[in-house]
């Protein structure tokens, strides 16, 4: 199939819901569920509007990151008030070195 | 209609001539006077349903007209020097998105240490970006080079930002007698702006969308194509400009006495009006000296400079801008439209910071190059003694 260029590089809207960002980052956001108080500062501060508190099926208010958009900035981790967010390094730069 | 006008006025009666639907500016010396006549216009009501739209910075300015276009709208500014610099982000984003905003830059040189006076830096900075430019020599050239600039810019084949490069104070404060064009003339050369796509509200679309590297070179690709394709449309405009309006300003370059000369010199914008009465009193003692000025400087004429160029001696390159760490940019681009030629080479980095070249600095110069009293390559002009302290 012959790749269309288009003038301008002009795609309709949303196409930038199938181009997942989520492998641009190093860190990856983790959240304790124990410690997370669902207090949304994560959610009002993210930039990407990539970590959400949602409601799970027990009750329970947690704050959950969407890893096919989230570039690992770490704001979350930086804001919790909570110290419930850490950054951890995805596998693929886990490198030994001797 | 003969008037006679600054150099400002003589670019802002040709936009408004082109009917531009937006303008967006941010006043910056050279260049304010040119939107503060076509704010005036606007208030006046001469500018029919455009939007005038005062911005909060060259970025903004630049932003604003990237929207504007893409809702297919004829956009319009005008910048210079750290102005452009700032415009840089969005104008190299225009390119990409193939947006056909057209801006004067009025050439001012760049800081630090800041000055307001004329050279070449800040459009030499965007030599890469995507954006066609051109410099002129006169005012009347400028005045009639707006309705070209558009012309080309939104021709389908096209479809790039255009930048026309007059300069500053020399030819923007100068008053001359200009033959403003009249309102058929170029409403017989321009039509209304058909874009070949937009967005409306209806009809929301992205431009400029995400290419991950599976996509983005195709991309670059179609913009170098665009600029091949852009030489020969705006050397038909040129022509047609010509045919239609009798003033016959040239191609992409024009030449003086080059058939038979040892020696070439080349300039370019206002400069070259000096550089031309220097090579025609040399011509009258008898020494062969031509003229080369170069009007299109994106997409570079390669091919017509290295023909010009293919039996000369000497080729003497007058700068306005110097590439830190190497040379002249002009003497660059010209080096490298001659490969294969084997002439003496020879550039001089001349009125930076706008600071005067008198004809004497001019004749001297083309003389000791001539008598071969210069070593090849890179030099300065006339630079004063001085010592390099601290403070």
């Amino acid at each position: 199939m012959v790749m269309k260029i288009t003038l301008g590089g002009v795609s309709k809207p949303h196409s930038s819901k199938t181009m997942k960002t989520g492998d641009w980052g190093t860190e990856y956001p983790v959240v304790d569920e124990e410690k997370c108080t669902a207090c949304k500062t994560c959610e009002y501060l993210c930039p990407d509007a990539c970590i959400v508190v949602v409601e799970k099926e027990d009750g329970k208010k947690v704050a959950v990151p969407d890893y096919d958009y989230c570039k690992g900035c770490g704001v979350c981790f930086s804001v919790c008030p909570a110290g419930a967010i850490k950054m951890e390094l995805k596998e693929i730069y886990k490198l030994e070195v001797c | 209609m003969k008037k006679v006008v600054r150099g400002f006025y003589s670019i802002a009666y040709s936009v408004k001539l082109c009917r531009p639907d937006v303008i967006a500016a941010y006043p910056i010396t050279p260049q304010t006077e040119i939107v503060e006549n076509l704010a005036k216009m606007y208030a006046d009501g001469e500018l029919g349903n455009c939007e005038y739209v005062t911005a909060e910075s060259e970025f903004g300015a630049a932003s604003i007209l990237v929207g504007a276009s893409a809702t297919g709208a004829r956009t319009f500014t005008a910048t210079c020097s750290q102005g452009l610099i700032l415009m840089s982000e969005v104008l190299i984003n225009a390119a990409g998105m193939r947006l056909p905003i057209v801006l004067v830059n009025t050439n001012r040189a760049l800081s630090a240490p800041l000055s307001i006076w004329n050279d070449h830096q800040d459009s030499m900075i965007l030599r890469d970006a995507g954006l066609m430019q051109i410099y002129v020599e006169t005012n009347q050239e400028a005045h009639d080079m707006v309705p070209v600039a558009f012309k080309v810019a939104e021709n389908p084949k096209v479809m790039l930002p255009f930048m026309i490069n007059m300069d500053g104070y020399k030819l923007t404060h100068a008053y001359e007698p200009i033959d403003l064009l009249d309102q058929e003339v170029v409403d017989s050369f321009l039509p209304p702006y058909d874009p070949p796509v937009y967005m409306t509200t209806k009809n929301p679309l992205t431009f400029g969308c995400y290419a991950p590297p599976n996509y983005y070179a195709e991309f670059r690709v179609v913009l170098q194509n665009a600029m091949e394709r852009a030489e020969k449309e705006l050397e038909k405009a040129y022509k047609e400009w010509a045919e239609i309006t009798g003033r016959d300003w040239g191609g992409h370059v024009v030449t003086e006495g080059v058939e038979d000369a040892e020696l070439i010199a080349i300039a370019m914008g206002s400069l070259t009006g000096m550089v031309r009465n220097v090579v025609s009193e040399l011509r009258n003692q008898g020494k062969k000296v031509g003229l080369l000025k170069i009007r299109t400087f994106r997409p570079f004429p390669a091919k017509e400079i290295k023909e010009i160029l293919k039996d000369v001696e000497k080729i003497l390159v007058f700068e306005r801008a110097v590439s830190f760490g190497y040379e002249g940019p002009v003497g660059m681009e010209v080096k490298s439209a001659c490969f294969g030629l084997t002439p003496e080479f020879y550039s001089f980095a001349v009125g930076l910071g706008g600071r005067d070249v008198p004809g004497e600095e001019v004749m001297k110069i083309i003389n000791e190059v001539y008598d071969g009293k210069v070593k090849q390559g890179f030099h300065f002009g006339t630079v004063k003694p001085f010592e390099e302290v601290v403070v």
